[in-house]
C-alpha cells in the first residue's frame, strides 16, 4: 500500500487524484510552477513543492525536478496524471531507479506503445485488427509520399510519439502532402521532442470507440466497458460517453477481448486505454493504446460505479484488481463534456484571462464536475485551456443527455470565451440525440452547430441593456435620488441607453418606459425584467424566460437556453485609450513566435504567411492583410509575445 | 410620526372628471416636451449630425453616468416668445450626475438658430449658473454657439444681467471653488470665447471647435489677413500653441470622456452627508393627484391629500394644526431628506400668515429645507381684516420667507395670485428651484377679478357723467381682460419667460423635489438672520 503520493501534474486531474488519494488515507504532495502558486491542486494537497518557471518545459516536464521533489517530500509513489510525463519512458525509468513507484505501466509497456509504429507491429502479431498504413522508421519525404500514395489518399499523418491530436494531419491529396508533413513534424517536435511520423489510411465517417482496460501484477486483466469519443474537433475529443450507443454485445465483447489481448501482449499493468476506429460496418481497427489514465475516464466510473484512480493506486501498491470481469456491471449512461477556454467562433482559438465568473451548475448524484480552477483564477497560455469536465449520469442515454443539456444551460463562465454554447449545440443536435455519431460529426453538421445569430443580436442586446438597468438600480444608494431615480427625465418617459459592441458592430440600444414595461427604439417587442437571486427573468411580449447574464470587465454575456451571445460595453471612456492601429498584425493571444518568414524590405502578397506563433501547443499563422512591404519585424523566433502586441509593421506597396 | 389617511374615492365621478382633465393637460405637456426635445427640427439635426457632431441632448446623455437622472431646467424657455422658433431658448440646461458628482450642464443647441443667444437664452444661462452657485454644483458648458443674437444686441449685451454676466459668474464661482469646465464642440466666437478661456479646465474638439475673438471674415475685413477657422482658432492651435484650451479631443465622444475624466478628478464632496435613515414610499399613489386636484382652480380640496402623495410614508407631522387652518404647515421627509412643508388650504388670514412666519422661523433655525405648495388667491380683504392688521401679519410671513437661508422649493400647484405669491415664496423670493404644475395659473390677481375691477372703475367713471353701461358692454369690456389674463397666467407663458424653472407633471413632483433636495444638499446651509418683524 502507498503512503505518500506525489502528483506530477496540475489542474483538474491533479485535484481528482488528490481527492481519491485522501479518501484512501494516502498523503498527497503537489508540485507547482510559478503560474500555479495559488492553484487549486496546491491548496488541496497536504504539501506542495515548487518546480520552477511557468513554461512546462521548465517545470512539469523536468524529470529531475519531479524526482527531487518526490525525494524531498518523502513520497513513495508518483502519479503522472495524463499529458506531461505520463507516457514518458525516461520518467518511468527515473522513478524506478530512484525506488519510487510509478503509478502506471512498466517502462517496457510505455516504450512498446509509445512508438505507434512499433505498437502496431505488436498488435498485428497479437491478432488485433489494424488500419492499413506505413509505420516504418524511414522518414524521407519522397518515401513517405510514396507510401501515402500506396495506401491511397486521404491519409492520416500522425506523430509516432504523439497524442491528443498534436502533430496530426489529414491529407486529402498528394499536392498538400509536403506542407502538411512539415507542419505536423514541427508540431510533433515541439510537443514531444520527436518528429517521427506514421501514415495511415484515413477512414471516412468512423466512430472512435475505446476500451478501458486494467491489469495487475498478478496476471489479471479486465475491460471496463467502452467509451464513444466520436465527437471530435481536430482530433480533440469534445463530448465522450459510455457505453457506446447502438453497439451489439458481440461487437462489445469482441472489442473488449481484443483490448485485453493488446494489453497482455505488452505485459501491461495498471490503467490503459485501447482506442479503436469503428467503421459503419461495425468493423474495428486498433488505433493506439494510451498507457495512462484518460481525460474521459469519469464516464466509465459513472457507469461502472468504480473509482479508477483508486484502482490505479491499489494496483500500484501491488494489490490485485478489485473486480473480476464478470463482476463488472454497466448501469445507465454517462456523458462528459469538456469545458474549454476557447473561442468556437474564431477557429477555437484558446482564450486566456481571468475567470471573473465561474458558476458551475450544482452537483449531485447525476452531475459531477472535475475542475482545477475556481472563480477568480487565471487561464494562462502556458497550459491546456481546459476549465472543467462536466460529467452526467442517467438511467438511459436520453435521460443522461437531458441532464447534460440542463447542466450546460446553467454553466456560467465569463472572463474567457468558452465552448459551452458550442457544446450545447452538439448536445442539442437531433443527430446527436439519435446517436448518429462519427468523428466527422462537427464538420458534417457545421452549419447547424454554428448557426447564424443575426436575428438574435437585437433581442439579446436588449436583454443585456435591461440587465444592466436592473443591476444599476439594485446597486444604487436609496438615499441618493441621483442614483435611485434611474434615468429620470422631466416630462418624458424614463429612458435607458447602452452602447454595445457585438463582433465588429456597434449597437445603440435605447429603452423607453411604457405603461407596462420597456420598449426599444425601432422595435415592437414589449419587455419586462426582473432579477431574482442572480438569475434574470425576461418577459418578451408576455413570454417569460430566464437567462444568465455574466459580466467580466466590460463584457456582457447573455445566455438563454437558445443561444449565448457576447457583447462588450462601448464606453466613451474607451476613447481615452489610444487605439493601436495595427490591424491584423498583432498577436492573437499570448504565445511564442515559432518562425518569422519575412524580413524587412520583403514584398508580400495578401494572405501570405508572415509569422507563425505557437500558443497552448497550437500553431497560428499570421498572414498579410493586404499586399505590402515589410517595414520592421519586432520579434524573432523564440520570443514570448503578449496578446495584442504588434508583431511587424507593413507599409502599402507603391 | 403621523400618517395621513386619505379619504379619496377614486370611483367618484368628480375624481374621474378631474383625473381626465389633468391627464389632458399633462398629455399636452408631454407632447410639447417631446417637440422641444427635437431642437431645431429634423433638417437642422441631420445637417448637424452629418458634420460628425452629436446633438446637445445626445451629448448630455453621453456625458452623464449611465442611468443618471437629468433634471432639466427651463425646458419651456422662449416657448412662443419670438417670431423665430427657439425651443428651450436654444440651450439645454439641467442637473445631472457625472462621474458620481451632481453637475449643472449647459449645452448650446446649434440646430436652433446656430445656438445664438436670444434674450431668454441669456436669462436661462444665467439662471442655470445661479442654481449651480446656490447649490455648489460644478458647471459643464458644452459650447456650440454663434454668440449673441446680433439683431437683438440691445437686449442681450449691455445690461447687468446680460451676456457679460456669464463670465462674471464663471469667475466668481471659480473663486468660490465651484469648478467650471468648458467643452468647445463647435463655434465659440467673440464674447463666447471667454467661456473656455474663463473656465478652470477646457476641452476642444478637433476640426469642430473653434475659439476666437474675431472669425476669419472679420479678420479679413480688419487686416486683410486670410486664414481658415481651424488655423485661426482650432483645437491644435489652442492646445499646442495658445493654451486657451487644455485638452485636444478627437471627436465629441472623446471630448465628453475628457470632461467626465476632469469631473472624476475634482475631488469634490457635497457639503452635507446623505440622509442615513431609510424611508418608505408614500402610502398613496402619486397618480391620484390628478383626480384630487383637477384643473378647475375654483374647486377646493384638502391639500393634505397632495402632501400624502409626496412625502415619505405619507407621514406628516403638522405644526399648529388647529390654528390658521387655511395654511398647512408641518414636517416630513422626502427620500429621507427632512423638509418643512408650507401649503395653502384656502385664503390667507392673519392667523395663517403668522403661523407661516412662525413655521418658517422654525425651519430656518433647524436648517430644514422648505417646500411651498402654492395654491393661493391672496390674503383676505375687507374692513375687519385690514383693521386687525392683515397687512402687517402678511408682511411677517413675507419677511420670514425673504430672509430664510435654508433651501426653498416652490411648486405652484394651483393659483398664484397677488401677495399670496409673495408669502408663499414666489420667484422674487429666490426659491432654490421653482416649478409649476400644468393646471396652475399665475398673475397679480385672477382674470375674473381683474376684469371685475376694470369694469367697476369704468362704471364709476361713467356714473360721474351720469352714464351707465349695458350688460353686453360690460361683457365686451371684461372678455379681452379675462382672455389676456388667461394667456399670460398660463404655465407655458410663465415658463417661457423663466418665471419658474419648469413645468412638471404633478405625478413627478416627489421625484423632482427629491432630486432638488439632494442637489441643494451639495451646499452648506447658512445661518439665518431675520430683520425687524412688525408686531
Amino acid at each position: 500500500m502507498l503512503r505518500k503520493l506525489l502528483i506530477a501534474n496540475r489542474g483538474e486531474i491533479a485535484c481528482r487524484i488528490i481527492r481519491t488519494a485522501r479518501s484512501m488515507g494516502i498523503r498527497t504532495v503537489a508540485v507547482y510552477s510559478d503560474a500555479d502558486r495559488h492553484a487549486q491542486h496546491v491548496h488541496m494537497a497536504d504539501e506542495s513543492i515548487y518546480l520552477g518557471p511557468a513554461p512546462s518545459a521548465e517545470s512539469y516536464l523536468v524529470i529531475d525536478k519531479i524526482i527531487a521533489a518526490a525525494k524531498l517530500s518523502g513520497a513513495d509513489a508518483i502519479h503522472p496524471g495524463y499529458g506531461f510525463l505520463s507516457e514518458n519512458e525516461d520518467f518511468a525509468d527515473a522513478c524506478a531507479s530512484n525506488q519510487l513507484i510509478f503509478v502506471g505501466p512498466p517502462t517496457s509497456a510505455i516504450a512498446a506503445m509509445g512508438s505507434k509504429s512499433a505498437a502496431k507491429a505488436i498488435m498485428s502479431e497479437a491478432g488485433v485488427p489494424l488500419v492499413p498504413g506505413y509505420h516504418g522508421s524511414e522518414q524521407g519525404l519522397e518515401l513517405l509520399q510514396e507510401e501515402a500514395q500506396k495506401i491511397g489518399f486521404p491519409v492520416l499523418l500522425k506523430a509516432a510519439y504523439g497524442g491528443g491530436g498534436k502533430g496530426m494531419r489529414v491529407v486529402e491529396s498528394a499536392n498538400q502532402f509536403a506542407e502538411a508533413l512539415s507542419s505536423a513534424k514541427r508540431e510533433a517536435q515541439a510537443a514531444f521532442g520527436n518528429d517521427k511520423m506514421l501514415i495511415e489510411k484515413f477512414i471516412g465517417n468512423p466512430r472512435h470507440v475505446e476500451i478501458q482496460v486494467f491489469c495487475d501484477e498478478h496476471g489479471n486483466a479486465v475491460y471496463l466497458a467502452e467509451r464513444d469519443c466520436s465527437v471530435q474537433r481536430r482530433h480533440q475529443k469534445v463530448i465522450e460517453e459510455a457505453p457506446a450507443p447502438s453497439i451489439s454485445s458481440s461487437t462489445r465483447i469482441a472489442m473488449g477481448e481484443a483490448a485485453v489481448r493488446a494489453a497482455q501482449a505488452i505485459d501491461y499493468v495498471g490503467a490503459g486505454t485501447v482506442e479503436f476506429l469503428l467503421d459503419t460496418d461495425n468493423k474495428f481497427y486498433f488505433m493506439e493504446m494510451n498507457t495512462r489514465l484518460q481525460v474521459e475516464h469519469p464516464v466509465t466510473e459513472m457507469v461502472t460505479g468504480q473509482d479508477l484512480v483508486a484502482w490505479q493506486l491499489l494496483v500500484a501498491g501491488g494489490a490485485p484488481l478489485p473486480l473480476s470481469q464478470d463482476q463488472i456491471q454497466i448501469t445507465g449512461h454517462s456523458f462528459e463534456a469538456r469545458i474549454y477556454a476557447e473561442d468556437p467562433d474564431h477557429e477555437f482559438l484558446p482564450s486566456t484571462g481571468t475567470l471573473h465568473v465561474l458558476k458551475p451548475p450544482s452537483t449531485n448524484a447525476y452531475v459531477r464536475i472535475d475542475s482545477g480552477v475556481v472563480e477568480g483564477d487565471e487561464v494562462s497560455s502556458y497550459y491546456d485551456p481546459m476549465i472543467a469536465k462536466l460529467v452526467v449520469w442517467g438511467e438511459d442515454r436520453a435521460i443522461a443527455l437531458g441532464r447534460l443539456i440542463q447542466a450546460l444551460n446553467d454553466y456560467q463562465i465569463a472572463g474567457v470565451r468558452t465552448n459551452i454554447d458550442f457544446l450545447r449545440k452538439i448536445a442539442g443536435h437531433q443527430k446527436f440525440a439519435q446517436a448518429d455519431l462519427t468523428t466527422r460529426f462537427i464538420e458534417k453538421y457545421h452549419t447547424e452547430l454554428f448557426p447564424n445569430n443575426d436575428a438574435l443580436i437585437k433581442p439579446y442586446a436588449i436583454m443585456a441593456t435591461l440587465a444592466e438597468m436592473v443591476d444599476l438600480k439594485t446597486a444604487s444608494a436609496p438615499a441618493n435620488p441621483w442614483t435611485s431615480q434611474q434615468s429620470f427625465r422631466l416630462n418624458q418617459p424614463s429612458q435607458f441607453a447602452l452602447a454595445l459592441r457585438y463582433a465588429d458592430d456597434l449597437l445603440h440600444i435605447e429603452l423607453t418606459a411604457t405603461a407596462t414595461g420597456w420598449q426599444a427604439t425601432d422595435d415592437s417587442d414589449h419587455w419586462l425584467v426582473e432579477k431574482i437571486a442572480d438569475k434574470y427573468y425576461f418577459t418578451q411580449n408576455g413570454r417569460r424566460f430566464s437567462a444568465h447574464i455574466m459580466r467580466s470587465n466590460q463584457d456582457i454575456l447573455v445566455m438563454t437556453e437558445r443561444a449565448c451571445l457576447p457583447f462588450t460595453r462601448h464606453l466613451i471612456a474607451d476613447t481615452l485609450q489610444q487605439e493601436v492601429a495595427a490591424g491584423n498584425l498583432t498577436a492573437p493571444m499570448n504565445g511564442t513566435v515559432v518562425q518569422v518568414m519575412v524580413a524587412p524590405g520583403d514584398s508580400v502578397e495578401a494572405e501570405q504567411a508572415l509569422i507563425i506563433m505557437e500558443a497552448m501547443k497550437m500553431e497560428y499563422t499570421i498572414r498579410a492583410p493586404q499586399a505590402g512591404v515589410v517595414e520592421q519585424v519586432f520579434y524573432q523566433a523564440g520570443d514570448l509575445v503578449s496578446d495584442g502586441a504588434e508583431l511587424l509593421s507593413l507599409a502599402d506597396s507603391e | 410620526m403621523t400618517v395621513l389617511s386619505s379619504s379619496v374615492n377614486t370611483k367618484d365621478a368628480t375624481f374621474i372628471a378631474n383625473q381626465q382633465a389633468m391627464q389632458d393637460v399633462v398629455n399636452d405637456l408631454y407632447e410639447k416636451a417631446e417637440q422641444i426635445k427635437q431642437g431645431g427640427g429634423a433638417k437642422y439635426q441631420e445637417r448637424h449630425l452629418a458634420r460628425g457632431k452629436l446633438l446637445p441632448r445626445q451629448r448630455i446623455d453621453k456625458l452623464l453616468d449611465s442611468g443618471s437622472p437629468f433634471l432639466e431646467i427651463g425646458q419651456f424657455a422662449a416657448w412662443d416668445c419670438y417670431e423665430d422658433y427657439v425651443p428651450a431658448a436654444g440651450v439645454v440646461a439641467g442637473i445631472g450626475r457625472v462621474a458620481g458628482v451632481q453637475c449643472m450642464i449647459v449645452a448650446n443647441d446649434a440646430t436652433v438658430k446656430g445656438g445664438t443667444y436670444y434674450p431668454l437664452t441669456v436669462k436661462k444661462h444665467l439662471r442655470a449658473q445661479e442654481i449651480a452657485e446656490r447649490c455648489r454644483l460644478p458647471c459643464i458648458y458644452l459650447v456650440d454657439s454663434g454668440g449673441a443674437n446680433l439683431p437683438r444686441q440691445d437686449e442681450v449685451f449691455p445690461d447687468r444681467d446680460h451676456f457679460g454676466r456669464i463670465f462674471f459668474n464663471q469667475a466668481n464661482m471659480s473663486a468660490k471653488g465651484i469648478p467650471q469646465v468648458a467643452v468647445v464642440m463647435g463655434l465659440c466666437t467673440a464674447g463666447g470665447a471667454y467661456v473656455p478661456a474663463m473656465a478652470d479646465e477646457s476641452i476642444i474638439v478637433k476640426e469642430q471647435g473653434t475659439i476666437f475673438l474675431a472669425g476669419p471674415p472679420l479678420v479679413k475685413a480688419a487686416t486683410g489677413e486670410e486664414v481658415s477657422a481651424e488655423e485661426l482658432g482650432g483645437a491644435d492651435v489652442h492646445t499646442r500653441i495658445s493654451g486657451v484650451a487644455d485638452h485636444f479631443a478627437q471627436n465629441d465622444e472623446h471630448a465628453l470622456a475628457l470632461a467626465r475624466r476632469s469631473i472624476a478628478r475634482l475631488n469634490y464632496q457635497p457639503a452635507a452627508p446623505l440622509p442615513q435613515h431609510d424611508f418608505v414610499e408614500p402610502r398613496y399613489s402619486a397618480d391620484e393627484i390628478y383626480g384630487i386636484v383637477g384643473t378647475d382652480l375654483r374647486k377646493p380640496y384638502d391639500v393634505r391629500e397632495v402632501i400624502a402623495r409626496i412625502v415619505d410614508g405619507s407621514d406628516f407631522d403638522e405644526f399648529k394644526q388647529n390654528y390658521g387652518a387655511t395654511l398647512v404647515t408641518g414636517f416630513a421627509t422626502i427620500h429621507g431628506y427632512p423638509v418643512g412643508i408650507v401649503a395653502n388650504n384656502g385664503i390667507l388670514f392673519s392667523e395663517s400668515a403668522q403661523k407661516g412666519a412662525h413655521f418658517i422661523e422654525l425651519c430656518a433655525q433647524r436648517k430644514i429645507p422648505l417646500v411651498f405648495l402654492q395654491n393661493i388667491t391672496g390674503f383676505m380683504v375687507g374692513k375687519k381684516y385690514e383693521a386687525e392688521g392683515i397687512a402687517k401679519h402678511g408682511a411677517k410671513m413675507v419677511a420670514a420667507v425673504s430672509c430664510a437661508q435654508v433651501p426653498k422649493f416652490t411648486i405652484l400647484i394651483g393659483g398664484s395670485y397677488g401677495a399670496g405669491n409673495y408669502g408663499m415664496c414666489g420667484r422674487a423670493y429666490d426659491p432654490t428651484l421653482m416649478f409649476m404644475w400644468p393646471n396652475a395659473r399665475i398673475s397679480v390677481m385672477g382674470g375674473e377679478q381683474a376684469a371685475g375691477v376694470m369694469a367697476q372703475v369704468t362704471k364709476d367713471n361713467l356714473a360721474r357723467s351720469g352714464q351707465t353701461m349695458t350688460a353686453a358692454q360690460e361683457q365686451e369690456l371684461k372678455q379681452p381682460i379675462i382672455e389676456t389674463y388667461e394667456k399670460q397666467g398660463h404655465p407655458y407663458y410663465a415658463s417661457a419667460r423663466l418665471w419658474d424653472d419648469g413645468i412638471i407633471d404633478p405625478a413627478q413632483t416627489r421625484t423632482v423635489l427629491a432630486l432638488s433636495l439632494a442637489a441643494a444638499n451639495n451646499a452648506p446651509i447658512a445661518d439665518t438672520k431675520f430683520g425687524v418683524f412688525r408686531m
